[in-house]
């Protein structure tokens, strides 16, 4: 094997720069940041004569985040002027950008910190941009700075939702940041990045032949010397001593807590301490690893619901690869009970070529799997008359995370009102009911969508009329909470009520206004869940996250 | 909602949202909180330190969180800028690549946010002493060194004096190495997952509550591949790569110190390493796989910094002007799967060798020689000491320095424990690391 010439020369400057984040999305993680472009919508126009409106500050933040790890370009659509309150709280601004379009100056600002990655600012509302058809479209994620005009708000939502591009709405007041994120009605996930010890697949109880044969060319145990003995990879001693335990146990494996136990203790009886070590350090292994490892292989019902999804029954020409892929592999399972094995094995107390041997058994079996499962899909593909086929890697990725593959099944930004679904207004209702609960303060921050939509809607009616009036922020409340427990004030009870009052106060506290330090961890939340869903690896958000800086604490709620 | 009180009207426009949180109480601030001026003041009064490789993010965080007096430190000579850090470190550009950190963000910093004023000190936190550290109003640091946490730690404890309040110095700490706590030291052995996506805040009242050293047991190192593995028996391309920089460099080029950085030396471990992989027919060993290990690198983006960055600042906020109720005392944060964050308060252990007055309990092997309990020191979660000398009530069992009781004490190592010690008896450990001794009682098992 010849060292690659990339590897002659040093990584590029490119892969020096991005050298920490490559290690978490690689390669093809990197590639889809560097193809997509991210709208922030930072705010809706002015609230008033007397206000200095949304500041936006988590979106910046979001974006600079953004930035910094090299998508390949942003657009900020922010109608307002900075003022002084914008230099209170915005890093990205500077005092000669007083006066002059937030939008373009933050954008300078923001291009700083990255001369890879392309920047555009329009002054104008985004309602306006929105008649150019084709200007949605140049975007795979939508970033909205509440709160915000109920009418931009769902035009915007539905014309993204059209287009399946995703949305993140985020509010940060005070010391409570909340923020939700609509997906298209499906989103599968291949790279889910499970925790690797979950995804420990060695199928001990179902030993295919040539595993089997290992296992049998070991010979006898007794008769090696010490240093043979306390080698034999644990894998292998825990494959010879269930051989054993079925033979005493008329044919059965140890199935339940009480037989592992005795199983454990049978491996640790045949360990040697006569040893200089006084013990075995691969026993040692094999004991540890008996109550994770013995257990049949069973498949995870999110697993099962993707099988029984119709789009992977109903496959068409155009459907989406991960649905090929997804239909071949139900196939195999269908065929096997087992899903292709992922082929990893965990390092072990072993000698070297016999861990090469024993990790090439599994290597090679996962290869056979693959193969197998790419079999299925160039017969699908033929049988669809796909011309492009998918590409082997994709199939290999595919088949090494089979168990931990995911479709977010996407929702729409939750929005209490007298028409909003049942079902959001029971989840909510519900997230109310933990004690200390924060869907409090999704609630508050509901309310203050309320009142700036009124403020926002009707100019002439409430121009002068502070974020912080007493009497919108009444009315609004009683109006939300009717909405919320459908006109049954008991639907909630004291203690929730009283989680609502405070949180709004803590809400009204800041009068709208952000703390920089709220804005900025949002827009770390907010960046993190958007670095996801661009390179459509790891678990993102669904849906809603609010944090709470007063009492340190977050949730995630299903609105 | 209470009025809100007068304050100076030059500041008043730019902090117009920070200060109307400072001038109405909320559901949660102290009943006796007085919110307006006189908070303002001591917002603005308050002098900070602010040490580590979160550096960017919370000295921004803080300059916008109206604090005047910042310090900065810790982002030592040997610290300057790489082009590595490019991609979170946003203070940073392309043409300050070999420049001091603390320097460029500090005037970076104070150019933007007009009326801060800041000062950088380049050079380790040990440079300073206790009247250094008795200026600040509140500490707060992102180092990425289990040491350096431990020295400030056990510094500021060191300092509370109880006739004194303004002795005792709030500590907020963030790191993003990615420890998960709550597991203990076995569970974690087989996972050394640096993910990138996790992290703590935790703030420390010295003497007070729960301390870095009484949690030291979350925060286990990661544990060395056995020498005799990597020597003899390696399975891994890390093995090789371990191979190839520590035992290989020291029998071909052992007058080359070697450097991380330089690439050449990083290229003859890389090739070193594919040589060794290929004799034991193991796949896998990369370039960026040979940095990873050489350099011990754990994954970083701007999110996470960002996240536990400010989730520190915020708790300075709250500790520096009584609005809201601070942090007691950790808040776990892990971002893979959705954003996922667990508050809890650590205990204060009465046995911690900082904070507590009893020794902490420690079970040995009796047949251990005391070289090898040495040794075991430094991976052992509740000691993590890496040139620790020892000594009983009666006798020094070990002592570096000087020489000649170095060399006195020498024939120690090859006795067995129960050779020299009572079951149970207490010994005092010290390291050159940190300034004050470690407690243990040792129990045979």
């Amino acid at each position: 094997m010849a060292p690659s010439p990339a590897a002659l020369s040093g990584p590029t400057s490119k892969e020096r720069k991005y050298d920490r984040q490559l290690r978490l999305w690689a390669a093809t993680g990197q590639q889809a940041l560097e193809d997509a472009r991210v709208l922030l919508v930072n705010s809706d126009g002015p609230l008033g004569s007397s206000s200095t409106g949304v500041t936006g500050v988590a979106g910046v933040e979001a974006l600079k985040n953004l930035v910094l790890p090299g998508i390949g370009g942003f657009t900020i659509v922010d109608p307002a002027i900075v003022t002084e309150a914008d230099l209170g709280v915005n890093f990205f601004l500077e005092e000669a950008s007083l006066g002059k379009s937030r939008a373009d100056e933050t954008c300078r600002l923001l291009r700083e910190l990255n001369p890879d990655v392309q920047g555009y600012s329009y002054s104008k509302s985004i309602t306006e941009l929105l008649g150019d058809a084709e200007f949605l479209p140049r975007h795979k994620l939508v970033i909205i700075s509440g709160p915000t005009k109920r009418s931009t708000l769902e035009t915007l939502c539905e014309t993204a939702q059209k287009l399946e591009i995703p949305v993140l709405y985020i509010h940060s007041v005070g010391f409570c940041a909340t923020f939700s994120l609509q997906l298209p009605s499906e989103f599968p996930i291949v790279e889910t990045h499970p925790d690797p010890e979950s995804t420990q697949d060695l199928r001990l109880l179902h030993p295919w032949p040539e595993l089997a044969n290992a296992v049998a060319s070991l010979g006898n145990l007794e008769s090696m010397d010490d240093h043979q003995h306390g080698h034999v990879p644990y894998l292998l001693l825990l494959l010879r001593f269930l051989e054993q335990w079925k033979q005493s146990h008329e044919g059965n494996m140890p199935s339940n807590y009480k037989e592992k136990t005795e199983f454990r203790e049978f491996v640790r009886s045949n360990a040697r301490t006569e040893n200089a070590e006084g013990g075995e350090e691969n026993f040692d292994e094999a004991i540890a690893a008996v109550v994770k490892t013995i257990s049949p292989f069973s498949l995870r019902s999110s697993i099962r619901e993707i099988f029984e999804m119709p789009q992977c029954h109903q496959l068409t020409t155009t459907s989406a690869d991960f649905w090929i892929i997804a239909s071949a592999i139900r196939t195999f399972y269908n065929t096997h009970n087992v899903l292709p094995l992922p082929g990893s094995l965990p390092d072990m107390k072993a000698k070297s070529a016999d861990y090469v041997a024993l990790q090439n058994v599994y290597k090679k079996k996962a290869r056979h799997d693959v193969e197998e499962v790419t079999a299925t899909i160039r017969q699908l593909e033929s049988d669809l008359g796909r011309t492009t086929l998918i590409l082997d890697r994709e199939v290999e990725v595919f088949c090494k995370n089979a168990a931990h593959i995911k479709v977010v099944r996407g929702r729409a930004i939750p929005q209490i009102s007298n028409n909003s679904d049942a079902a959001l207004l029971k989840a909510v209702r519900s997230g109310l009911q933990m004690p200390e609960s924060l869907a409090s303060l999704f609630i508050a921050c509901q309310i203050l969508d309320a009142v700036v939509d009124e403020i926002q809607s009707n100019p002439a009616l409430h121009d002068g009329r502070s974020v912080d009036d007493d009497g919108l922020w009444i009315a609004h409340r009683d109006r939300i909470l009717t909405s919320l427990t459908l006109g049954d004030p008991a639907a909630i009870d004291e203690s929730a009520l009283e989680g609502i009052d405070d949180a709004i106060q803590e809400v009204r506290r800041a009068e709208g206004g952000e703390l920089h330090n709220i804005a900025s961890l949002a827009g770390g939340l907010v960046a993190q869940e958007s670095l996801k869903v661009l390179t459509r690896q790891y678990v993102p958000l669904d849906n809603t996250c609010v944090f709470d800086g007063a009492r340190s604490r977050s949730e995630m709620y299903r609105f | 909602m209470a009025t809100s009180v007068a304050v100076p009207l030059n500041e008043k426009g730019r902090w117009n949202h920070l200060y109307k949180v400072l001038s109405k109480p909320g559901p949660f601030s102290d009943e006796d909180w007085v919110p307006g001026e006189e908070t303002i003041n001591a917002l603005e009064s308050s002098k900070i330190l602010g040490a580590g490789g979160l550096g960017c993010e919370i000295l921004k965080n803080l300059a916008l969180s109206g604090f005047k007096d910042i310090h900065v430190i810790d982002m030592g000579i040997a610290d300057t800028i790489d082009i590595s850090n490019l991609n979170r470190q946003f203070l940073f550009r392309q043409a300050d690549i070999g420049k001091p950190k603390a320097e460029v963000a500090a005037a970076f910093v104070e150019k933007r946010v007009k009326g801060v004023k800041i000062t950088p000190y380049v050079g380790k936190i040990q440079d300073k002493d206790e009247d250094y550290y008795m200026q600040f109003k509140i500490v707060i640091c992102g180092l990425d060194s289990i040491e350096a946490r431990r020295w400030i730690n056990s510094t500021l404890i060191g300092m509370v004096d109880l006739e004194n309040p303004e002795s005792l110095k709030p500590l907020v700490d963030g790191g993003t190495e990615g420890r998960p706590p709550h597991s203990n030291y076995l569970n974690i052995q087989k996972l050394i997952v640096y993910t990138g996506f996790k992290g703590q805040a935790r703030v420390i009242l010295p003497t007070l509550s729960s301390c870095i050293e009484c949690q030291l047991d979350m925060h286990a190192p990661r544990p060395a591949v056995p020498l005799c593995t990597i020597a003899t028996i390696p399975r891994q391309p890390q093995h090789c790569i371990e191979w190839a920089h520590q035992i290989a460099w020291q029998e071909k080029r052992k007058d080359d110190t070697f450097d991380s950085d330089d690439m050449e030396h990083i290229s003859w471990v890389y090739n070193t390493a594919l040589e060794r992989a290929q004799q034991f027919h193991i796949h896998g060993v990369t370039f960026q796989m040979t940095q990873g290990v050489v350099k011990n690198i754990i994954p970083a983006i701007a999110s996470t910094n960002a996240v536990i960055a400010a989730s520190t600042t915020s708790e300075v906020l709250k500790i520096a002007t009584s609005c809201n109720p601070y942090l007691e005392n950790y808040m776990m944060y892990a971002g893979e799967e959705g954003v996922y964050t667990y508050t809890f308060e650590a205990e204060k252990k009465a046995d911690c060798p900082v904070c507590g007055n009893l020794a902490r309990n420690m079970d040995v092997d009796p047949n251990m020689t005391l070289g090898d309990f040495i040794d075991s020191l430094g991976e052992k979660a509740e000691a993590q000491l890496k040139k620790p000398s020892m000594r009983t009530e009666e006798k020094t069992l070990y002592q570096r320095f000087p020489p000649q009781l170095e060399e006195h004490t020498r024939p120690n190592l090859v006795l067995k424990l129960s050779e020299l010690l009572e079951n149970g008896q207490e010994i005092a450990v010290s390291d050159p690391a940190y300034t004050i001794d470690f407690r243990f009682r040792l129990h045979f098992r």
